[in-house]
């Protein structure tokens, strides 16, 4: 998996808050196969009108922002569906780090699986960053966010942090407890289905 | 000091645990669909890993099913990979399969409790939030994103932090138990606790107005624990639980012995401590009907659309969202919601479509017609669910009335298969979410229960089901 330390760029402020997965990618993209190309896709029914042209009034469409990695939203960022494809869509668009007051639980821990680092900070902070024109430093090691006048620290459970840093595979992590799942299945009240 | 439930199944399954770390919780239970399995299943030909334990995986398909003849070829050549790509990865993985034409095909939370694969005391996972529904029956069940299928697939395990504890009351007693329904304890409760209430925890339900639900509406209440935020809901297993179970296609051998087990462990014990604790009274709730883009902005029938600084409570993010949702809906503050026309009706999903939602709406239509102005379609859980159904002449009640009588599959609740809103269109939806746009582009939804879309379909708009003379 890539692995993310640092990184350095604009913010993209998206002032709003409950963004569901569905407005993330819309159900007519999840038939894919694959994990690629979901960027284009990413928050469709927002930056295209009907005729597929881009919206001029959404923020993601202001060439401002072209080559920011750093999405900062609204409270409960990610609700609403599992689907996987919302992360692969903000990958693929270029987003590293998605800073919000909060987050949906499953679409959290699906960041961690593509190496985007999602920060919550405090409701304030959040507002406070949205203004912000000028590049911010997201430094993951030392769990620093820099912008030219403060630096705000953020929390991040050891492991998860460990996994982005060092880009690891959590499969093969897992399966060096090959003993412990065996010894475990051993002991399970819970029969097989068939 | 004593646990709660979830505790005691979390307890049960840890396989290896660190301090201050997730821990390795195994799976006893892993449901797959098509949607969101092909690139997992990819993942492991890339690695060259098995599945561990076929034995413990089941696989239908149900999201981006045609609903209509079974026997056609499927138009839309995507959904058809995807299709077919799920039977290859069954067949070369080694995995039970209830493809299209299976009489055990239908939504996977639907399939999962009617099959006896749903078990108390168990973990379960499907990459798919509604999983939450499995904890009706006492079971620790929630989705997973894409990476933890193939981590699962892999292992039979996934590392987790543990969520916190959340005890939901639900007091009193129902007035008008057919009108009143289960989706609308849920809906008041999300409309109280709000979108993110649940976050990062476990709901358990309990108290008089969880008891005297059938397993059916346990698990309406259990799906739409995710519409809260919550990672699962959980309901204490019981006598009805254990009945629900017994004797299924899948129902283990030595069930009458886990049952005794069961009856003794699954339950919270009276010392045990939960973070959070919220309580709703159900004497006088009325029927819920959604009127924004979240399932948190829902009001009473008996209501008018809020104004948005009435809603927000003093939030200006809330009131922001309430007025774009208002926009979007095309809804202007105090309408009465009865005055609300609607042009389509949507009966199904894995939240309220099963046996006893249908038998329930079908009481309301009977002998009455389609509005004239209204499209409606019925979508039964499962293909068992509509052959019950057909067994008690539902079909030909809904038929008689001019509605759609669809084969089963996810449908109109997210739009994957050609079961979508035209841009504009208004529908009564007895589904979970009512996000921009998730029944088609432009798709205006209000979430309902079964008898209120059934009585929504016949009146052409919103009408409080509690004055329908249902004799």
């Amino acid at each position: 998996m890539q692995s993310f330390k640092k990184i350095k760029t604009i913010i993209t402020p998206l002032d709003k808050v409950n963004v569901d997965t569905d407005q993330i990618v819309p159900k007519q993209f999840l038939k894919l196969v694959q994990k690629s190309g979901f960027g284009k896709f990413l928050f469709y029914n927002w930056r295209y009108d009907d005729q597929e042209h881009l919206k001029s009034d959404f923020i993601l469409n202001d060439p401002t922002y072209k080559n920011s990695k750093i999405l900062v939203a609204g409270d409960n960022f990610g609700c609403g569906s599992s689907r996987e494809h919302a992360v692969w869509a903000l990958q693929d668009y270029g987003f590293s780090v998605i800073i919000a007051p909060s987050f949906a639980d499953i679409f959290y821990s699906n960041c961690f699986k593509n190496g985007i680092l999602p920060i919550m900070l405090d409701d304030k902070i959040v507002e406070k960053l949205q203004q912000e024109t000028g590049e911010i430093e997201v430094d993951l090691e030392n769990q620093i966010i820099k912008t030219i006048s403060e630096k705000i620290s953020f929390d991040i459970d050891s492991h998860k942090k460990k996994i982005l840093l060092e880009g690891l595979d959590d499969i093969s992590q897992t399966l060096l407890y090959e003993k412990e799942i065996s010894e475990f299945e051993k002991h399970s009240k819970i029969p097989s289905v068939l | 000091m004593g646990k709660t439930l979830f505790e005691k199944i979390w307890d049960a399954h840890i396989v290896v645990e660190k301090e201050n770390s997730p821990s390795l919780i195994y799976i006893d239970r892993h449901l797959v669909h098509e949607v969101t399995s092909p690139q997992a299943f990819d993942g492991l030909r890339m690695n060259n890993r098995p599945v561990r334990r076929p034995d413990l995986t089941i696989a239908t398909m149900d999201h981006n099913v045609p609903t209509n003849n079974r026997s056609l070829p499927i138009l839309d050549q995507t959904s058809a990979v995807q299709i077919q790509t799920l039977e290859k990865n069954c067949n070369d993985f080694g995995i039970q399969l209830f493809d299209i034409n299976s009489p055990n095909q239908g939504i996977v939370h639907v399939i999962g409790p009617q099959l006896g694969i749903t078990l108390p005391g168990s973990t379960i996972v499907c990459g798919d939030s509604h999983t939450s529904t499995h904890g009706a029956f006492g079971a620790l069940a929630f989705g997973i994103g894409t990476s933890e299928v193939e981590h699962v697939l892999a292992s039979q395990t996934l590392w987790l932090e543990k969520p916190k504890p959340f005890e939901i009351n639900v007091m009193g007693k129902r007035k008008n138990t057919h009108a009143v329904t289960a989706k609308d304890i849920i809906l008041s409760i999300i409309k109280n606790i709000g979108t993110s209430g649940g976050n990062g925890t476990v709901i358990e339900y309990r108290g008089e107005g969880i008891c005297d639900l059938s397993m059916e509406q346990r698990m309406t209440i259990c799906n739409m624990s995710i519409e809260a935020g919550a990672r699962a809901g959980i309901i204490a297993p019981d006598e009805k639980t254990f009945d629900y179970l017994r004797g299924r296609k899948y129902t283990p051998k030595n069930y009458e012995s886990l049952v005794d087990y069961w009856r003794d462990d699954l339950k919270t014990d009276s010392d045990a401590k939960f973070e959070k604790n919220y309580t709703l009274h159900i004497n006088h709730i009325a029927p819920q009907v959604s009127w924004g883009t979240n399932p948190g902005m829902t009001c009473d029938v008996t209501e008018s659309i809020p104004f948005p600084e009435d809603f927000s409570k003093g939030d200006q993010n809330q009131k922001k969202g309430a007025e774009k949702a208002l926009e979007y809906m095309a809804l202007k503050p105090g309408t009465p919601i009865t005055e609300i026309k609607i042009d389509r009706v949507f009966i199904g999903s894995c939240t309220n479509a099963r046996l006893d939602d249908l038998i329930e709406a079908s009481k309301v239509v009977k002998g009455r017609k389609l509005s004239q102005h209204v499209r409606a379609m019925v979508v039964p859980g499962s293909q068992m669910v509509k052959k019950q159904a057909e067994e008690l002449g539902l079909d030909k009640i809904f038929t008689d009335a001019n509605f759609e009588w669809r084969e089963s599959g996810c449908s109109m609740c997210l739009g994957m298969n050609p079961d979508i809103l035209s841009p504009g269109e208004r529908c009564a939806s007895t589904s979970n979410r009512n996000f921009e746009g998730r029944q088609g582009t432009g798709g205006r939804t209000h979430l309902v229960s079964p008898v209120m879309a059934a009585a929504a379909a016949i009146e052409g708009h919103f009408v409080d089901v509690r004055e329908m003379d249902l004799n």
